[in-house]
């Protein structure tokens, strides 16, 4: 839904600084564990993966999905139950997680597409609450219990992932690999054509393109990369519960885009990073985290739409055209 | 074509002959823009029927109707505003060329498309706005961008509504004569108010008024039909 979001037309021309930028990031996070808590940040970029995959969605294409956490918890569910109960090797029950989460996006993408707007988000929103409905009832997900105690297991039969660096490390590999995805889907010829219905969704379709598949594909895209983050999620924290499919986490998502800033790569990373970061840091505090993240959402709204990241960028662009 | 009971095009045949420049002109209101959505399927007849080089297209979608060959702009211009122009035409080569649903290339792929672009761009004489965005473009510019972006899918038939619109007088000048070129070896159908331009462009004029065609023929027929005069020419043209 392209309604009153500021969409971010190019990223600043910084190829080689941010080449240096992202060597940066990628040592920060390889030194990361020795400086925090392990768990908080694979939580983190469990999460971050989560928002980037919407955000392909809603940041190149324009369709704002309520239905995400379908996609999410789904995949947890299924691999939870595939490494618990069937004794699955992680990575193969994460890959069934993508699987399941592929084919629930294109069930929902194929209802979803043939509206716009809100009422794309409304179907979305319907389709995922009769999933979490779907998951309270059927006996493989114990219900209100979830799946509990799920085995970390050794990757590939080698590495012991109940080792917090080794776990950690092999999360970040599997975020490195879902952004590198995105990323490259992003800048492709197809990328180009998302972009552009997402600019003037008619005038696509005057030029012969068969939108409707174009978005069908980012769907599945999406649905498949939000559950390869639900999948590693069920793996590092060992449980899958109705938390995850609920639509609280559906909206969770949106915030975390929005604050980093939609239709820009990393904002989802720093709008996620961010939250989680806030809910653990004042989980202890007296005062109610989900009110404070709700005032600093409507002090983000008010005072930088673009978002976070988005409002960075903008500024980096200004001072550009200044320069020039 | 019936909008909720209110019938806004009614009995209208129209047939344009291929090779000619046919206009569409008429007061506003009369229903230009819709049987330009009709013909290009943005919109679905209640009755009747649409053939394109004989084949019926009554049923097709928007999409299919343009694979065919027949290929509309818009009266609000239509562009990717914050792609650039070079993207702009860029995104209407790829379908033909096979580059659009590619999503594990690079984008450096589509650089294949830039001569092809280029020589677009500069038969509109935007050379020179190639790396900005659309959005940057003046109004007349803008119009040429579409142009350009329709005339990437080489298509048999173009359908413009209102070219011309909002273009001062040097724009309009070069956009006739970009139309009188593109028009050697396509069909053009096209809704303009300015009858000069009509006058000078056009083989033949379908006056549409009130949803239904008042008159049909060259345009000195057209002009000095009495019922036509009384309806739109008497008061607008000078």
């Amino acid at each position: 839904m392209a309604v009153g979001t500021q969409y971010i037309a190019e990223q600043p021309k910084l190829r080689t600084s941010s080449k240096v930028l992202g060597a940066i990031a990628i040592a920060a996070l390889l030194a990361a564990p020795f400086f925090f808590y392990p768990v908080l940040l694979m939580s983190i970029l469990c999460f971050a993966l989560f928002a980037c995959a919407f955000n392909l969605l809603i940041g190149y294409v324009g369709l704002l999905s309520f239905g995400h956490a379908a996609f999410f918890g789904g995949a947890a569910y299924f691999t939870a139950h595939a490494a618990k109960v069937w004794g699955w090797e992680p990575l193969a029950a994460i890959l069934l997680g993508v699987a399941g989460a592929a084919v629930m996006g294109l069930l929902m993408g194929f209802l979803a597409i043939r509206r716009q707007g809100i009422y794309f988000a409304m179907i979305t929103l319907a389709l995922s609450q009769m999933f979490a409905f779907i998951c309270l009832q059927v006996p493989f997900t114990h219900g209100e219990d979830g799946i509990q105690g799920v085995p970390r297991g050794y990757l590939l039969g080698i590495l012991d992932l109940n080792e917090p660096l080794t776990m950690y490390y092999v999360t970040l590999a599997i975020f490195l690999f879902g952004f590198f995805i995105i990323w490259r889907i992003v800048n492709s010829p197809f990328g180009n054509i998302l972009k552009a219905i997402r600019e003037n969704e008619r005038r696509a379709v005057s030029l012969g393109y068969r939108v409707d598949r174009y978005k069908l594909g980012a769907f599945v895209m999406s649905a498949a990369l939000a559950g390869l983050a639900g999948g590693t999620k069920a793996i590092v924290f060992q449980f899958a519960t109705l938390t995850d499919v609920n639509w609280q986490m559906s909206g969770e998502v949106i915030l975390m885009t929005l604050l980093g800033g939609i239709g820009t790569l990393i904002g989802p990373v720093v709008g996620a990073s961010l939250v989680i970061a806030l809910q653990k840091y004042f989980a202890a505090w007296n005062f109610p985290v989900t009110v404070l993240i709700g005032i600093i959402f409507v002090i983000c709204v008010l005072l930088f739409r673009r978002g976070i990241v988005g409002e960075i960028l903008e500024l980096m662009k200004r001072r550009q055209k200044g320069a020039a | 074509m019936e909008f909720r009971g209110f019938l806004a095009v009614k009995d209208v045949t129209l047939s344009v002959n291929e090779g000619t420049i046919h206009a569409l002109i008429g007061p506003n209101g009369a229903g230009k823009t819709t049987v330009f959505n009709l013909l290009t399927k943005f919109l679905t007849p209640t009755r009747g029927q649409i053939t394109f080089k004989g084949e019926d297209i009554t049923r097709l979608k928007a999409a299919e109707v343009a694979r065919l060959g027949l290929v509309r702009s818009f009266q609000i211009s239509a562009v990717f505003p914050h792609l650039t122009v070079l993207d702009n035409v860029r995104v209407a080569l790829q379908r033909p060329s096979g580059l659009a649903t590619q999503f594990w290339r690079s984008s450096n792929a589509l650089s294949t498309l830039d001569e092809r672009a280029m020589e677009l761009i500069d038969a509109v004489n935007l050379s020179s706005y190639r790396d900005l965005t659309a959005s940057e473009l003046s109004y007349g510019r803008k119009r040429a961008l579409e142009i350009a972006t329709t005339l990437a899918l080489d298509p048999a038939m173009l359908l413009l509504d209102e070219p011309m619109a909002g273009m001062g007088h040097e724009d309009i000048g070069r956009i006739s004569d970009l139309i009188r070129r593109i028009a050697k070896n396509r069909t053009v159908l096209m809704v303009e108010h300015n009858l000069n331009v009509v006058a000078d462009l056009c083989d033949r004029v379908t006056v549409l008024a009130r949803g239904e065609i008042l008159s049909d023929g060259s345009y000195d027929t057209v002009s000095q039909d009495p019922r036509v005069r009384e309806a739109y020419m008497g008061t607008e043209h000078e």
